[in-house]
């Protein structure tokens, strides 16, 4: 009976050990937010990671899957991040010159306050979608580090390119050009 | 009577003191240790990050609104989600967080007091065990003796 229940002890000892292995190799699979930019950018075209959020510019959802079909430029900003101010008069441009183009500028508001958020898209008259992601649960998955980041992303729902930092400079813009036609191809 | 009325007026005070303690209004540096920066993932009085920034001038202008603290925490939570308390709130899923630290010490504490038991009994035993027949000591005394020798 000692030795049964010896056994049931070691044997439970080692399914929990094995149990964290699989929940670590399952977290490390899984985690490919890191890794995103890097394979989108070297041509893999990752899949992007699907969200419904909550809109900024008028009430309901939006869902990422529903703009299927269409090339989203989804930028990930905040209002207190100073980058940002430079760049969205830009995305406002570029969603002017190609929203008839079957083009969606998406903006992502993450980790920030709604009202400052809205503020901020009053100040730069921004037309484009704008979703609100306070706690940044959706931005994990896409592995942003800073503010702003921009992903193309294609009919089919991957990801063509990213974009770490403002697309300020003459030679990310083309290169944004660019990514835009590729994922309208 | 006398004694009873002296008692009401203790009483009277009593309650109008802890009134006066649930009306004070929330510390601001007590909020900032409490709440977390969503960027930087420390506390506010930790950060200097713009969002923390705000968020410290938040809190601010809802004391001087008369906000109690947990009214402050409920609009960060609406904004930034619950990961914005330092602490885990005590009540659904938070409570697991509170509980399974004391669920870990409890059963640690009874495979201790378990171990405990069983070695002590091991000793038991031991020390029931007999000594060696004197006549067998003195044979190997004896032995141990010769071989010396």
């Amino acid at each position: 009976m000692k030795y049964r229940a010896r056994l049931a002890a070691q044997g439970a000892a080692i399914g929990l050990v094995a149990l964290l292995f699989v929940l670590l190799a399952w977290s490390l699979l899984h985690d490919e937010g890191g890794d995103l930019s890097k394979r989108a950018n070297a041509g893999d075209r990752p899949a992007a990671p699907h969200f419904s959020l909550e809109r900024l510019d008028q009430e309901g959802q939006l869902d990422l899957g529903s703009l299927r079909g269409k090339a989203v430029v989804l930028n990930v900003w905040a209002s207190w991040c100073i980058p940002c101010k430079e760049e969205a008069p830009y995305l406002e441009q570029v969603w002017r010159a190609n929203r008839d183009r079957d083009v969606v500028v998406l903006g992502l508001d993450a980790k920030d306050f709604r009202a400052d958020a809205r503020r901020f898209a009053n100040r730069f008259g921004l037309t484009f979608p704008l979703v609100y992601d306070g706690p940044g649960n959706a931005i994990g998955g896409y592995g942003v580090t800073g503010f702003p980041e921009t992903f193309v992303i294609d009919r089919e729902g991957k990801v063509v390119r990213a974009f770490a930092g403002a697309v300020n400079g003459e030679p990310e813009r083309a290169e944004l050009h660019d990514a835009i036609a590729d994922a309208l191809s | 009577m006398i004694r009873f009325a002296v008692l009401a007026v203790v009483g009277l005070l009593a309650v109008g003191a802890t009134g006066a303690v649930a009306a004070a209004p929330p510390n601001a540096a007590d909020l900032e240790s409490e709440i977390v920066c969503p960027v930087c993932e420390t506390t506010l009085d930790q950060s200097n990050a713009p969002i923390a920034q705000r968020m410290k001038a938040f809190i601010r202008v809802r004391i001087a609104a008369g906000d109690s603290e947990q009214e402050i925490k409920d609009a960060l939570v609406a904004q930034f989600g619950e990961g914005v308390l330092a602490r885990p709130p005590r009540g659904g899923f938070g409570a697991l967080a509170w509980a399974l630290p004391l669920v870990a010490l409890a059963v640690g504490a009874v495979a201790v007091a378990f171990l405990v038991r069983a070695w002590s009994r091991r000793r038991v035993v031991e020390a029931d065990e007999a000594p060696l027949d004197p006549r067998l000591e003195r044979l190997v005394d004896e032995e141990l003796a010769r071989f010396d020798a």
